[in-house]
């Protein structure tokens, strides 16, 4: 398998993670509230799925079981913020710790057991064709699914009432308040979902992805993912874009040696978050000058 | 019935006290549950997580040790946290504190330098500054985010530290483990006792403790980070310039975080090492919010949350705990903190409906 | 009486914390008739339409449509019953069309509703293009999109919330234009009003409330505008008696082709802006506001810097480069619209607030605060401005928003300012302490201070302004000598007819 092969059957997969937990993100942020915590999220996420399917076999199971308790962690946040009204970057840090803390204490003795991931599915027809056929277009079936979330996410915020009254409510919380939205409600629906999109997004990397636990696997992709939604201004296509740039990077180490290139691995592994680093700084002053 | 929440005229003395002993308990009760589920003996766990440190000379010590990097991080964090700067990176900064610090003793191992530890702290120090100041200098002059920016200059730093402990600093006579050689004796900071390992970087921190608190409760200057943080559209209209702001913010806190990782270098692991990167950076966050932020408070916290880490060390030996709870509890309290912490400006009241 | 009222409230009471802001108010609207809720600033009338709108819920009493007792938990239930509200600051979303806007309240299909806006808009005198963005729209154009909202769900009762505050002369007339249309149209209104000629002008019946108790039902008809004050306030009018000012002396401020393009997508740009200022002179500018009021402002101030030093002139320096501390040290003062979060920091104590720019009256010493000398400068503007409030160690966000007005003008005064800036003197004021206020800056004119004032009450201008500009979409007209001008040619000037 070459470079370029290597890169078209694996970036949709290294990218799901980021584009899962990256876009319930985004439904929150454009709700007007700014969760922190999804680091933690996608770790409690990842081991609750890891168990789940451990003990199953199941992986519909664990990915039910790893939305269930991220969105129940997220909860915790919208609690914090959308009723006592504490900080949002402190709430945001307590969940994540919490999710962190909680995914090492739940998965220790998981550690070091393997599962097996899921069988990859080529698209009928498409995936004869040469050189994309077996690799862009034979993935496993999240990362179908993933894609029609993908579509299903901007239709519902770009062509329904519901993506109407999201932003609605992000622009002026206290306009759509008074005109008879439940705004309390609402956020807290978003929060959820951006939660059960984190543990989708964790489930996916510790049963699928690389189908194992490790105490800090995530490693920091819950605030890459953050970055992403700077990096998408907050539009769904963008988003997607950005997550698909990082799967690429995130296969680069890999790629570097399969190419022979000679650069220390601790070089290549702080790629992404050089990356990160830079697209946040081109895209903020692009808005600062903007304004 | 309903409940509402009405704010006080002032905020709550005896809430603000009030909050985080509350919060402490509803942790403690939390945990006994969570243990027990885990099947651990909840009541020993807790004699050994909040009691046993107290319990000997050697394992009190180990708090004051513990709580010398931490008291003095969160201090340079809870700064910029009050003006709503939000350096959540430093653990890279003290991680680069350390690896400047270590330049020293590991260019001249045989301790031929002169001015040894000071050199080391200053340069710890000037490490976590610059390290900070980089974030620093992304938000104010394209407005990068400094959450994001500090927090990916974690995760770089970590990879700095691997590059020179596996490459360039290794120990060549260390049977190829990842730390350098044993820093030699003028390397080492003075310890306060005889037999235990608590050394004059407590009193670094304390030190940093009362610079806070005349900062921010005394001078004009902290004020200014106040009235940033309170009230940022206030600030703006007094004409204190906001990105001085965040610069200073920055740079005090990474200057903390980098005499912390100096003082860490130089006191207890003597050597550059992996487990330097052990999470006190991600940990005075905690501290800092437990302690409401406010210089006194934080050493109370900081206490706190150094007796749960060496309670949780005996923990784990005494009632098979997994050390990763010391975490979990550490996220419960941020959590129960945060909740109990609305009693100090708002008081509930029972709201009956309307007699039909 | 033989059919019960469309509306009645008995014995309705609201408390909020320590403040009761409604007492066992009784109000019965009937069907078809214009009826006025008249009350100052803080008499509680905002509060009794939130309870009549389901935004919040009595306390006590109830409420009963059509005879019929109903629970209004939430507005969407105001609706269904046929409870229309335009709000004084609207709830619309800047981001989205007016299309959009519509249809986050009214069912139906874009296309169906942009035909039904258009054809109510012409039937009511309401025009308006449902494809614009909201942000583009002007106030008036702003406000008859938050009607014609209303409108689409066929309500029985419209409440208007302070609807003239936002316009200017002109724009009145249509607007009451409309309303009596809708009224021959069979909807009852409910205005709500602190200006008692408009009232007496429009409505059939008023209910006039105090201090959160209604104090008279009658039909402003019958009334002369005194009595009707009378019962607003309880006594006569304050009348404030305005000496000419004295020649004015040499220049305070001058702005010199101020121009800066507008800093987000929902700001004003200003253009070309000249100005003078002298001593012993109050200069106002009148116009609504969104017209470029704020950016004007914080240029003025510091807040913004501007593009070229010499477009801000104080006190013969150019200072456009100049941030706020800067422009203060050479004797300028400020008192902003929003008084919390920008003229106040509403957790800090208000002798800490008083640092915040009056920290050159010796309350710093080598950097550090010295408590003594801020709490006896916070207890004189407490006792010289008569601000109602515990002490000094009373937090800034706990004092109503006439008290803190008064508290940040009495900060301001009390650094004996050369050149002060105003920005909507009394907005939520009450009319004792809104009098008190305009004293205050008449005897500092006649002390020698050079003041601007922004405000977009135009009786307030007219009262105690020696000269008056209008400011209309960043264009500053021409200083207009008060004694030689007239609402009618202000007016125009704000509405862009005159330019």
């Amino acid at each position: 398998m070459n470079a370029l092969e290597f890169l078209l059957s694996g970036t949709l997969a290294a990218a799901l993670p980021l584009l899962l937990a990256a876009l319930g993100e985004m439904v929150v942020e454009k709700t007007g509230l700014l969760n922190l915590g999804l680091e933690g999220m996608m770790a409690i996420g990842a081991a609750i799925a890891f168990i789940c399917v451990y003990h199953t076999g199941a992986h519909e199971l664990g990915f039910l079981a790893a939305a269930a308790i991220s969105a129940a962690l997220a909860m915790v946040f919208a609690f914090l913020v959308v009723v006592i009204h504490a900080n949002e970057v402190a709430a945001g840090l307590a969940i994540g710790v919490l999710g962190l803390g909680l995914s090492a204490l739940f998965g220790k003795s998981y550690e070091s057991l393997t599962i097996t991931g899921l069988p990859e599915l080529g698209l009928p027809i498409l995936s004869q064709i040469p050189v994309i056929g077996p690799t862009l277009l034979t993935q496993d079936i999240v990362v179908w699914c993933a894609i029609l979330g993908v579509v299903a996410i901007w239709y519902v915020l770009n062509r329904t009432k519901l993506g109407l009254i999201i932003t609605a409510v992000g622009e002026n919380a206290h306009a759509a308040r008074s005109i008879g939205y439940p705004v309390a409600r609402i956020r807290f629906a978003a929060v959820a979902f951006g939660g059960a999109m984190c543990g989708l997004a964790g489930a996916y990397a510790s049963t699928v992805y690389t189908p194992l636990w490790a105490d800090g696997m995530i490693a920091g992709r819950g605030w890459i993912a953050l970055a992403l939604v700077v990096f998408g201004t907050w539009q769904t296509g963008r988003v997607a874009f950005g997550a698909l740039l990082f799967g690429v990077l995130s296969l680069g180490e890999l790629t570097a040696q399969a190419i022979g290139l000679a650069i220390p691995s601790q070089v290549l592994s702080s790629v992404p978050y050089i990356v990160t680093i830079l697209i946040l700084v081109v895209i903020s002053a692009q808005q600062q000058r903007r304004q | 019935m309903k409940i509402r929440m009405v704010r006080r005229d002032a905020a709550s003395h005896l809430a603000m006290v009030g909050a985080p002993v509350l919060a402490l308990v509803l942790t403690a009760l939390c945990s006994l549950v969570l243990f027990a589920a885990l099947g651990v003996d909840a009541g020993t766990a807790l004699h050994a997580l909040l009691l046993k440190p107290f319990l000997t000379w050697y394992s009190f010590s180990e708090v004051l040790l513990k709580m010398a990097p931490l008291l003095l991080i969160a201090q340079g964090i809870a700064i910029g946290f009050r003006a709503n700067v939000f350096n959540i990176g430093a653990e890279g900064q003290f991680i680069i504190g350390a690896v400047c610090a270590s330049a020293f003793p590991v260019y001249f191992p045989e301790g031929d330098f002169p001015v040894m530890l000071p050199a080391m702290i200053l340069a710890g120090g000037l490490g976590g500054l610059a390290y900070a100041a980089i974030a620093a200098g992304l938000r104010t002059r394209f407005g990068a985010s400094e959450i994001l920016v500090t927090l990916m200059l974690s995760l770089i730093a970590i990879q700095i530290l691997n590059y020179l402990l596996l490459g360039p600093w290794k120990d060549p006579r260390g049977f190829n483990f990842p730390q350098t050689v044993m820093f030699p004796a003028n390397a080492q900071l003075p310890r306060l006792f005889e037999g235990v390992r608590p050394n004059i970087s407590l009193f670094f921190a304390l030190g940093a403790s009362l610079l806070a608190y005349l900062l921010m409760e005394r001078h004009f200057r902290g004020y200014q980070l106040r009235t940033a943080g309170l009230a940022p559209r206030a600030a703006l209209y007094a004409g204190f310039s906001t990105s001085r702001m965040i610069w200073l913010s920055l740079c005090i806190g990474g200057l903390a975080a980098g005499i912390a990782g100096a003082s860490e270098v130089a006191g207890p692991l003597a050597q550059l090492q992996r487990s330097v990167a052990t999470g006190y950076g991600y940990a005075a966050i905690i501290v800092a919010y437990v302690g409401g932020l406010r210089p006194l408070g934080i050493i109370a916290s900081s206490f706190l949350i150094s007796v749960i880490y060496i309670g949780g060390d005996s923990a784990t030996v005494s009632a098979n705990l997994p050390i990763a709870a010391v975490e979990v509890f550490q996220g419960m309290l941020l959590v129960f903190y945060l909740m109990t912490f609305t009693l100090i400006r708002f008081r509930f009241e029972i709201e009956r409906e309307a007699p039909a | 009486m033989s059919a019960p009222a469309l509306l009645a409230l008995s014995g309705v009471s609201k408390r909020y914390g320590s403040i009761q802001a409604n007492k066992a108010i009784d109000l019965s609207v009937r069907a078809g008739s214009i009826h006025a809720i008249l009350g100052e600033n803080g008499a509680g009338k905002s509060t009794l339409m939130k309870l009549i709108y389901g935004v919040e819920h009595p306390d006590e009493g109830q409420i009963t449509w059509n005879g019929k007792r109903v629970e209004l938990a939430r507005p969407s239930d105001a609706q269904a019953l046929g409870i229309g509200m335009v709000f004084q600051h609207f709830s619309l979303f800047e981001t989205l069309n007016v299309v959009q806007n519509v249809s986050l309240m009214v069912p139906g299909k874009p296309a169906e509703l942009a035909a039904r806006i258009v054809e109510l808009g012409s039937r009511f005198g309401l025009a308006v293009d449902p494809n614009a963005m909201v942000h583009s729209l002007s106030v008036g154009e702003r406000q008859r999109v938050e009607i014609i909202r209303c409108l689409l769900l066929n309500p029985k009762l419209l409440i208007l919330d302070e609807p003239t505050s936002v316009l200017p002369p002109q724009s009145v007339r249509l607007l009451f234009e409309t309303l009596r249309r809708l009224q021959a149209d069979g909807t009852a209104i409910l205005f709500i009003s602190h200006k008692l000629e408009e009232i007496r002008e429009l409505c059939d019946e008023a209910t006039i409330l105090r201090g959160g108790q209604v104090t008279g039902r009658v039909n402003p008809r019958d009334h002369d505008a005194r009595a009707l004050a009378q019962m607003m306030i309880g006594r006569d009018m304050p009348q404030l008696t305005v000496s000419d000012a004295g020649e004015p002396g040499e220049v305070r401020l001058k702005l010199q082709r101020l121009s800066q393009p507008r800093s987000t997508r929902f700001g004003t740009t200003l253009d070309g802006i000249d100005l003078t200022l002298r001593a012993g002179q109050i200069v106002g500018i009148a116009g609504i506001s969104g017209n470029g009021q704020q950016e004007l402002a914080a240029l003025i101030s510091g807040e913004t810097r501007a593009a070229a030093p010499e477009m801000v002139q104080i006190l013969g320096q150019p200072v456009g480069d100049k941030g706020p501390m800067d422009r203060r040290a050479l004797g300028f003062s400020f008192v902003p619209e929003e008084r919390l979060g920008r003229g106040a920091v509403p957790d800090m104590a208000l002798s800490d607030n008083s640092l915040l720019t009056a920290h050159r009256q010796g309350m710093l010493r080598g950097g550090f605060i010295q408590r003594s000398i801020e709490r006896s400068f916070t207890r004189q503007c407490i006792d010289d401005f008569d601000v109602r409030t515990p002490g000094p160690e009373a937090e800034a966000g706990a004092l109503s928003g006439g008290n803190l007005q008064k508290f940040i003008l009495g900060r301001e005064l009390l650094l004996a300012p050369d050149l002060l800036l105003v920005s909507q003197p009394t907005w939520g004021v009450d009319i004792g302490a809104a009098t008190a206020i305009r004293r205050r800056l008449v005897e500092m004119r006649d002390g020698g201070t050079a003041i601007l004032i922004i405000s977009e009450e135009l009786e307030e201008l007219f009262e105690i302004c020696d000269l008056i500009h209008v400011l209309h979409e960043g264009h500053l007209s021409p200083a207009l000598p008060r004694a030689r001008t007239s609402a009618e040619e202000v007016g125009a000037y704000m509405i862009g007819a005159k330019a």
